[in-house]
């Protein structure tokens, strides 16, 4: 195992400036820590990640999954977190081949942080979601091999003073989107239920509704979302992100918000 | 074919030695505190955006005197460390002896084999999560100790040395610490130190977040100076 470019400091990656990737350096230093595809085939069974949604409110956004993984016809894990705060400001949510997208999730957050160390100044929100569609794009021998991982990323940009949101394809395609967006195998019914139900300038709690509303009408058309279980305290991941910072929606929360989805009669 | 003089061991030592001191001694200073909740760093700075200060890590910061490009050199080093190390084991196996172990090898290397020393002296600094913080010294030569209480580094770490020492008093709260510094930096330098000359670095065991360091503002020192 080689220990890192540390010492004696090494020229920093140019002849100007210190490069502020995190996945450069590893690649540089600690290549065979990094997630590959060698050997992978259709064969190896591996746990998917299902539903995310994300929706744009009054003042920023709104970021869920469903907390369920399957393995071909089986339930891999019913408790499984798909919604990350990637940083102070900004969340991302994955679908597609768990280890894979965790790895990558925390690759992400991982650069978000080392840029930040290493300049002394945040990435813009832009800059963020580009180096995200980077990371995507470095993962497409894997995509192909069938390790598929399709994130919705998003936050609050300071210098606009307002939410985004975007997504993302297999093969690095980044798309920002207006008002609302969800992906997975659920993610068609989530995006019906949102259509219905978003509207512009939502406040927090309708947002977190509107969030779990469509979570649930997604379990309820397709197998491999899981639904809220109040009984087994099983709720989804929601992480709000608004000017003050990111925050993960405690369970309380979540409880009174899907008591209002289906109470109200959905 | 041309030879070089023989320069016996001990003077070449000491020319080194004697050529990094006096490039540390134009700088400005440092100053380690322990408080309450945590480490202080804080030094003169004129500038609000070249810093002597900064976090390495989750619970692990970084000071530097001297020449500004060899600290920044040493400090971008650092991070990259730390964080490849926290990537390949976990958050809670980077510390800060193990860094400042190989921040001492680098400068030992550098001094004895490149054709000038790095003019620099550094602290790195952890909080510990109860109690029980680290503050390890680092020498341009790559001798290493660990301080407890209060370290001074810089243009005048013998005066601003004296100042804090007479000062300190374990259990310090964050306003205090911070007052008595600035006093000692002042004392030290021989003039008054305003708010917007000082920059300042807290790792605190207190805060919620992951990230313990925080920079103090302009604004919040000058509170603190005045109350």
């Amino acid at each position: 195992m080689t220990e890192g470019p540390l010492f004696p400091p090494e020229p920093s990656g140019g002849p100007i400036g210190a490069n502020p990737s995190f996945v450069d350096l590893v690649r540089r230093s600690r290549p065979e820590t990094l997630p590959t595809a060698t050997g992978i085939t259709h064969d190896v069974a591996s746990p998917h990640g299902t539903t995310v949604v994300a929706l744009k409110f009054a003042t920023g956004v709104v970021f869920g999954g469903d907390r369920r993984a399957t393995e071909g016809f089986t339930i891999a894990d019913e408790k499984m977190e798909k919604v990350f705060a990637a940083d102070d400001l900004s969340v991302i949510a994955i679908a597609g081949a768990a280890g894979q997208a965790i790895e990558i999730v925390k690759l992400f957050q991982l650069e978000l942080e080392h840029y930040e160390k290493i300049t002394g100044d945040r990435l813009s929100l832009e800059g963020k979601a580009n180096r995200l569609a980077q990371m995507i794009r470095g993962n497409l021998p894997m995509a192909i091999q069938g390790l598929v991982v399709v994130p919705l990323f998003g936050g609050f940009d300071e210098r606009r003073d307002e939410g985004r949101i975007f997504y993302y394809d297999a093969t690095g395609g980044r798309w920002e989107e207006d008002d609302y967006h969800s992906t997975g195998s659920g993610g068609r019914p989530a995006r019906s239920s949102l259509k219905k139900r978003w509207r512009p300038g939502l406040d927090r709690s309708e947002a977190l509704e509107v969030a779990v509303e469509a979570l649930v009408d997604a379990s309820q058309e397709d197998a491999a979302t899981g639904g809220p279980d109040p009984t087994r305290g099983i709720f989804p991941t929601v992480v709000v992100v608004t000017a003050e910072g990111a925050e993960s929606v405690g369970e309380d929360e979540l409880r009174g918000a899907y008591e209002r989805v289906v109470g109200g009669g959905s | 074919m041309s030879f070089m003089p023989y320069v016996p061991p001990e003077q070449r030592i000491k020319d080194l030695s004697d050529f990094a001191h006096k490039g540390i001694a134009r700088g400005k200073s440092v100053v380690g505190l322990e408080y309450t909740d945590g480490v202080l760093f804080i030094a003169e700075n004129p500038s609000a955006t070249l810093h002597k200060i900064s976090e390495i890590y989750d619970r692990i910061a970084f000071a530097g005197v001297g020449k500004y490009s060899e600290f920044e050199d040493l400090r971008i080093s650092g991070v990259r460390h730390a964080d490849l190390r926290g990537y390949s084991y976990g958050r809670d196996d980077v510390r800060a002896r193990d860094l400042a172990n190989a921040y001492s090898q680098a400068l030992s290397t550098i001094f004895t084999q490149q054709l000038k020393p790095y003019e620099v002296e550094i602290l790195v600094g952890e909080v510990g999560e109860e109690d029980g913080n680290e503050i390890y010294h680092v020498l341009f030569d790559g001798t290493v100790t660990d301080e407890h209480g209060h370290v001074a580094i810089g243009g005048h770490a013998e005066e601003l040395s004296n100042a804090v020492r007479e000062a300190y008093q374990p259990g310090w709260d964050l306003a205090t610490a911070v007052r008595q510094a600035v006093g000692a930096l002042s004392t030290a330098e021989g003039r008054e130190i305003e708010p917007e000359q000082v920059e300042a670095g807290v790792l605190d065991r207190t805060r919620q977040q992951r990230r313990k360091f925080r920079r103090l503002g302009d604004q919040e020192v000058a509170t603190i100076l005045a109350g």
